[in-house]
């Protein structure tokens, strides 16, 4: 068909059209910009807080360790994102980081077995990764059963796989160069802390600059009209879990080499980290909305939470309790409650 | 007939217990706009459904540009030059205006399989001025306007034109039913241009509207097509007969049934206010009487309907039901004092789309029902079964998933359920929005039931002249004020001019 050139006739109507919006925008900009900058905004507030509390909290070498405790929630939260950014959850955290950091201590030089193949461990622990994830989407995808129970069972399998591969023993990872993943310092920034931007900027190619970030979004937002559009909702759908695996396992594998140990505990607590800090950064629960970095100033929040209390003294189960609710209180700050008609 | 763009041959469609479509032939010429009108039930949405791929003929053929094609899916139909505009909009608000038109076909920007964002977005900004959409194509789309939001849907339409060999035809459902005139103005002029470019199909109740821009139209009924005709030689009153297949009544709005308001004052709003929106509103109403709110966007009226069905708290005045002053603290204290609103968006508001239609009809005045906190299930059929004979709802059965029926079905078991939760006073929110001629009727003659039952209505009416229609008293507001007050009995109607004057 002839493609003649509307471009030229003057688009009047539209204008106005244009002006309308732009009048109608110019509060809700404001909020919206808010609720962007939200977690910043606490993260700032809350160091602001706990430095005046404590000068310590701004020195060097506090710092450095803020970045070394952030860096492997850092990691696992670069895959939770996607998958919560689908609209779906991956429950399966800690089974496929026990799992992962079990498998890499076995295959290192360690007192258990007489494998060592060094840095080539990390290879078959990340594929354990991906499977435990391609399981997770695939049976998610297959059985239609909500992500939020696949994974969960999904996780307790890795978990009962990781203690059963060991029973009961701990291994002791002795090749130090494995432990340099973790542990060297180059530049004087430990090197998970390296490992971590690696992982955030690639995390961010992805969301940014490919097809499967697109889609991600699209679906989390009206999969629906995704599909209708011709996205491939399934593959894009397990791929999301894929990768959240291989980012779970690659924070294992950190793990093991952080403690220099491989068992099943090394895993304790990573879920509750990892969703708290990709929900306090402001990606909804309800898909859509969010970005990786969003998370990282998430895990930020949360990291600098329980550092400040440690510095501040507070007693190690008031912590606790106090990291629940100042959880709650970020997502309260962060969520458009005005447009919540029903909270389930 | 080497024009022909789009053809649908002898298309037929059955699902269990209906002929949906029954030897449907229509036709697309290059550069045409064509009108596709008829009832809800007509068989128009099944027919939208095939040619965007969703469902498939049992028989007959859809051809483009003279060849037979099988469309399986959305993107099938669409990558065959065949794009839908939906009526509930398809646009992503969390994606941007290009991410948006070129979702699922990203392919053409990529390079070492990343997008190549400022290639799409330029390609993106090519297509806005196609439709003389004057915005960033990186604009997220929850900036926009609903109109713009259609302009994009519309852009993405015209994407085609320069990527695939088939000409485009571009199906339009309902694109006016949500926009001000302003906009359906300038829908049009766009349309206009479009014809260089693509053929429109163009699906509306609003028969005016067909006729100012179709060339021709196909009106549908029972699954047939039962006239074509070039929009030149049509009229409204035509087209509806052809719809309806038999001639309009005369009393349209069945005034010869609008009964003399009772004594009784049923509500009574005295200086009733609320900041920014309205302010010193006074009436009664009475057994037995349809109240008129007529009003703009902006008059204030569609708050005042919230604040009288508890959605909303008032800052001044009092309002009494039988003389007690109430205060409605929510949409429950509303209904305790037998005040039930209909609201325009039945899916949202008015309607449980997963509940059956007993469970919906039932669910205000469900310990009517139960015993002991138990729901009594053969008392529940049983009154559900009255109100769907009573209220002619063509439903299946009592059991049947109300997000099945029709609009015009919907409405009425939303009627229901405040009938059997014993109101007195209905606010009927554009109660006939998005519903065709016939179920619109229906509409009327159920307005009237509810006041012979001694009840009274609070109406917010689609068009002015559904207002006078149906009203014994209207209430005319401007700028959050009542700027007058009209009788309006039956043989006795206010002139359409002389309401508007204090409307604008």
């Amino acid at each position: 068909m002839a493609a003649q050139g509307l471009a030229g006739r003057a688009p009047r109507p539209a204008s106005a059209m244009a002006q309308e919006r732009r009048r109608a925008a110019a509060g809700g900009r404001l909020i919206e910009q808010w609720r962007r900058w939200a977690p910043v905004v606490v993260l700032i507030g809350l160091c602001l807080v706990i430095g005046a509390f404590n000068a310590n909290f701004f020195s060097t070498g506090n710092l450095v360790r803020l970045l070394n405790s952030a860096a492997i929630p850092v990691v696992l939260c670069m895959g939770a994102t996607f998958v919560i950014l689908m609209g779906s959850i991956d429950l399966s955290v800690e089974g496929v980081v026990a799992l992962a950091a079990v498998v890499a201590s076995l295959l290192v030089a360690n007192d258990v077995t007489a494998i060592a193949i060094g840095h080539l461990a990390i290879v078959p622990a990340l594929a354990v990764g991906a499977a435990l994830g391609f399981l997770n989407g695939w049976l998610h995808i297959r059985l239609k059963t909500p992500s939020f129970m696949t994974t969960l069972g999904m996780g307790f399998v890795g978990l009962g796989i990781a203690t059963a591969i060991l029973g009961g023993v701990t291994v002791r990872i002795s090749d130090q160069s494995f432990r340099y993943l973790s542990l060297g310092r180059p530049l004087g920034v430990p090197m998970a802390v390296w490992v971590a931007a690696l992982c955030v900027v690639v995390a961010l190619v992805i969301q940014e600059r490919t097809r499967f970030g697109r889609w991600v979004y699209a679906i989390g937002a009206d999969e629906v009209t995704a599909r209708q559009a011709g996205v491939p909702v399934e593959r894009t759908r397990i791929l999301a879990f894929v990768i959240a695996g291989v980012f779970a396992a690659l924070g294992g594998v950190l793990a093991a080499a952080q403690f220099g140990q491989g068992h099943a505990l090394i895993a304790n607590g990573r879920l509750f980290t990892t969703i708290a800090a990709v929900i306090v950064g402001g990606t909804a629960l309800s898909g859509g909305v969010g970005s990786v970095l969003n998370s990282v100033i998430g895990v930020f929040i949360v990291v600098v939470l329980a550092n400040g209390m440690v510095l501040m003294g507070i007693p190690p189960y008031v912590q606790q309790g106090a990291q629940g609710l100042l959880i709650i209180a970020a997502v309260a700050l962060a969520l458009d409650r005005s447009k919540l008609a029903v909270v389930k | 007939m080497s024009d022909a763009v789009l053809e649908v041959e002898h298309v037929s469609k059955a699902f269990p217990g209906v002929k949906a479509l029954d030897d449907v032939s229509f036709r697309v010429n290059r550069g045409e706009v064509i009108g596709l009108i008829g009832e809800n039930g007509a068989g128009k949405s099944t027919l939208l459904k095939i040619l965007n791929g969703v469902y498939q003929p049992d028989a007959g053929a859809v051809k483009v540009d003279g060849r037979p094609v099988r469309l399986l899916s959305p993107r099938q139909a669409f990558d065959s030059g065949i794009a839908m505009v939906f009526q509930e909009q398809s646009v992503l608000s969390t994606l941007t205006v290009a991410e948006n038109i070129f979702l699922g076909r990203e392919q053409e920007f990529l390079r070492w399989g990343l997008i190549d964002k400022r290639r799409m977005n330029a390609a993106a900004a090519v297509e806005l001025k196609k439709v003389h959409l004057d915005i960033g194509p990186a604009t997220p789309c929850a900036r926009l306007t609903f109109a713009e939001r259609q302009m994009v849907e519309i852009a993405k339409a015209l994407s085609l034109d320069s990527r695939i060999a088939s000409d485009i035809t571009i199906l339009l459902d309902e694109p006016t039913s949500v926009l001000e005139s302003r906009e359906v103005e300038l829908l049009f002029s766009i349309i206009r241009d479009l014809k260089a470019r693509a053929s429109i199909v163009f699906i509306s109740h609003r028969l005016e509207e067909v006729l100012a821009i179709c060339d021709r139209i196909y009106v549908m009924r029972d699954g047939k097509v039962v006239a074509e005709v070039p929009a030149a030689e049509a009229t409204v009153h035509a087209l509806h007969t052809h719809m309806v297949g038999r001639q309009l009544h005369h009393e349209y709005y069945r005034e010869q049934r609008q009964s003399p308001p009772g004594d009784e004052v049923i509500l009574r709003a005295d200086g009733l206010g609320k900041a920014g929106a309205f302010r010193d509103v006074s009436f009664e109403l009475r057994a037995g009487e349809v109240l008129g709110i007529a009003g703009v966007i902006g008059s204030g009226r569609e708050e005042l309907a919230r604040v009288l069905a508890g959605h909303a708290a008032p800052d001044a005045g009092a309002l009494t039901v039988h003389g007690r002053p109430v205060r409605l603290a929510g949409a429950s204290d509303a209904v305790a004092n037998g005040i039930g609103l209909v609201p325009a968006e039945r899916k949202v508001e008015g309607l449980v789309a997963q509940f059956s239609v007993a469970e919906n009809m039932t669910l205000s005045a469900l310990g009517r029902f139960a015993s002991r906190g138990v729901i009594r299930f053969a008392a529940e059929r049983a009154e559900a079964a009255r109100w769907v004979e009573r209220l002619h709802v063509r439903t299946p059965s009592t059991a049947a998933m109300t997000g099945g029926l029709s609009g015009g079905n919907q409405q009425k078991v939303v009627l229901a359920k405040w009938r059997i939760a014993g109101v007195e006073v209905l606010i009927l929110d554009h109660p006939t929005r998005g519903i065709d001629v016939g179920a619109k009727e229906d509409v009327y003659e159920l307005v009237r039931d509810i006041t012979a039952d001694g009840l009274a209505v609070i109406l917010l009416g689609d068009t002015l002249d559904e207002v006078i229609g149906l009203s014994s008293r209207i209430l005319v507001m401007r700028d959050g004020a009542v700027t007058a007050t009209f009788d309006a009995p039956a043989g006795g109607k206010p002139e359409q001019v002389r309401i508007l004057e204090h409307m604008v």
